[in-house]
């Protein structure tokens, strides 16, 4: 396939931090899905100015492809700093695509309580849904091949940067 | 070449099975070191639950008497959400003369997914998983006086918890070396993990005669073996396991290694104390340490779920 330029992620950030401004209120609980959601959540948690700390979320123990791949990467904690119960939260992620992980996210968020409302919001949104499941703040949205993986990256200054790669 | 030599690995170098630290690159036992500490913030939780191993059939087979390993593992699969049963091997049908393979046999046909095996006898779980299909996991929970694998990994996740680096540690085992699974299991994997210096205290006939060639310190007195030591790990005095007369008493073994704050103070003074129970409490170590404010005993209770989780969940993805 041909190569696609890729957008600057942090015009996108900007895009997707302009979005959510209007619907965010103090008590929001930001919660990013590492790692690519949780350095967005944690520049959204800033500029959004929330009260409420953000959370992270590693989804590898409600991933419904397991009993294939196994626990190969190194799995970090989840930590959710505040009470999830009654909380209205809004999922980071950077690339949404098959919409498994947020699935796996979303189980796993409610073994931390009942949350008033879930809404997500993804950097880049690259189509091919699996499942039913839409985000409700967008980047941009993306047409690539299968063959290609979009990946978030940030260097040492805390820059980020999409690019595109050949799956492994 | 070597990685198909040890039975533990599959054959891209993946734990299949744990049933000794011995042989383990120093990789995988940070994998599940780093695994667990995920799952410590699991136990934390409102459910204390994730879905990893739902429909998974994990075996109990304990063909020796055990409680607090046999109920870790319990709980660790229970939130992996793995079916558990339980089975005391010397109360059911081995009574009746079935051989251990029979009974393992009878139990993968009852579609079993993984086998947590405790056996008075050395290499009883290499047996087993030497016999199993593929696509069944073993592990060793403790095996004669060989291996005791996950205990060897909770004591090293309680030692990062507290000390961080092991590299910087100077370290003590004290007590009965000789019949001790626990001890083999704790020094290959401090050995494995870079502790620069490792001791063993405990009296001569209480010391296995080989046990220079672990790349140990031996020591006889405590107050040398003591000195400034970071950690002080303890070990349970195996009456059951000793014939013959390896001490004159158990008083007279409290007045030369039972561990008291006396002896402890000679340590640095934030070393830590472990011990891996069940305790004898003023035998080995005096009710006044084991309940002091170095005691890391109770922690090491907790974490070895954490631990037990996550080495199940390492061997049912491999």
């Amino acid at each position: 396939m041909t190569a696609i330029a890729l957008p600057d992620a942090e015009k996108l950030l900007a895009a997707l931090t302009a979005q959510m401004r209007p619907h965010v209120s103090a008590q929001t609980g930001l919660i990013g899905i590492v790692t690519g959601g949780a350095w967005l959540a944690e520049r959204l948690h800033s500029s959004l100015k929330l009260k409420v700390p953000f959370g992270t979320l590693d989804v590898s123990f409600y991933r419904d492809d397991f009993e294939g791949k196994g626990l190969k990467h190194k799995v970090m904690p989840s930590e959710i700093p505040f009470e999830v119960e009654g909380r209205d939260l809004i999922l980071i992620d950077d690339v949404l695509y098959t919409g498994r992980t947020i699935r796996a996210a979303m189980n796993e968020l409610f073994d931390y309580g009942r949350p008033a409302s879930i809404r997500l919001a993804a950097l880049v949104d690259r189509g091919g849904r699996e499942l039913p499941i839409a985000a409700q703040f967008v980047g941009t949205t993306l047409d690539a091949s299968p063959q290609y993986s979009i990946d978030l990256e940030r260097d040492e200054r805390g820059r980020l940067q999409l690019v595109l790669q050949p799956k492994k | 070449m070597f990685l198909n030599s040890n039975p533990q690995l599959n054959k891209n170098g993946e734990l299949h099975h744990l049933l000794s630290i011995e042989g383990l690159p120093v990789e995988i036992l940070r994998q599940i070191l780093d695994t667990a500490q995920s799952f410590v913030g699991v136990t934390q939780r409102e459910v204390k639950k994730v879905p990893l191993l739902r429909g998974k059939a994990i075996f109990n087979l304990f063909f020796e008497p055990s409680t607090r390993t046999r109920t870790t593992f319990e709980i660790a699969a229970k939130r992996l959400s793995a079916d558990v049963i339980n089975l005391a091997i010397n109360i059911s049908s081995q009574s009746k003369g079935e051989s251990v393979l029979d009974t393992v046999a009878n139990l993968a046909a009852m579609q079993a997914d993984m086998f947590i095996v405790r056996h008075g006898q050395s290499g009883a779980p290499y047996l087993i998983a030497r016999h199993v299909g593929e696509d069944i996991h073993v592990i060793n929970a403790g095996d004669g006086r060989h291996a005791h694998p996950t205990q060897g990994l909770l004591d090293m996740f309680t030692i990062r918890h507290y000390k961080q680096d092991f590299t910087r540690l100077r370290v003590a085992i004290v007590g009965d070396i000789l019949h001790s699974r626990v001890a083999r299991s704790q020094i290959h994997a401090l050995t494995t993990l870079g502790v620069p210096e490792l001791r063993v205290i405990g009296p001569k006939t209480l010391l296995p005669s080989n046990v220079d060639n672990l790349g140990v310190h031996v020591y006889h007195d405590m107050a040398k073996g003591l000195k400034d030591v970071d950690v002080v790990m303890m070990l349970r005095l195996q009456n059951e396991r000793m014939q013959g007369s390896f001490l004159p008493s158990p008083q007279e073994f409290f007045k030369f290694y039972g561990l008291t704050a006396d002896k402890l103070a000679l340590a640095r003074p934030d070393a830590i104390v472990l011990h891996p129970g069940p305790m004898n409490r003023g035998v080995e170590i005096d009710s006044d340490v084991a309940d002091g404010s170095q005691s890391v005993i109770l922690p090491q209770v907790t974490f070895g779920i954490a631990i037990r989780m996550a080495v199940m969940s390492i061997l049912a993805g491999n």
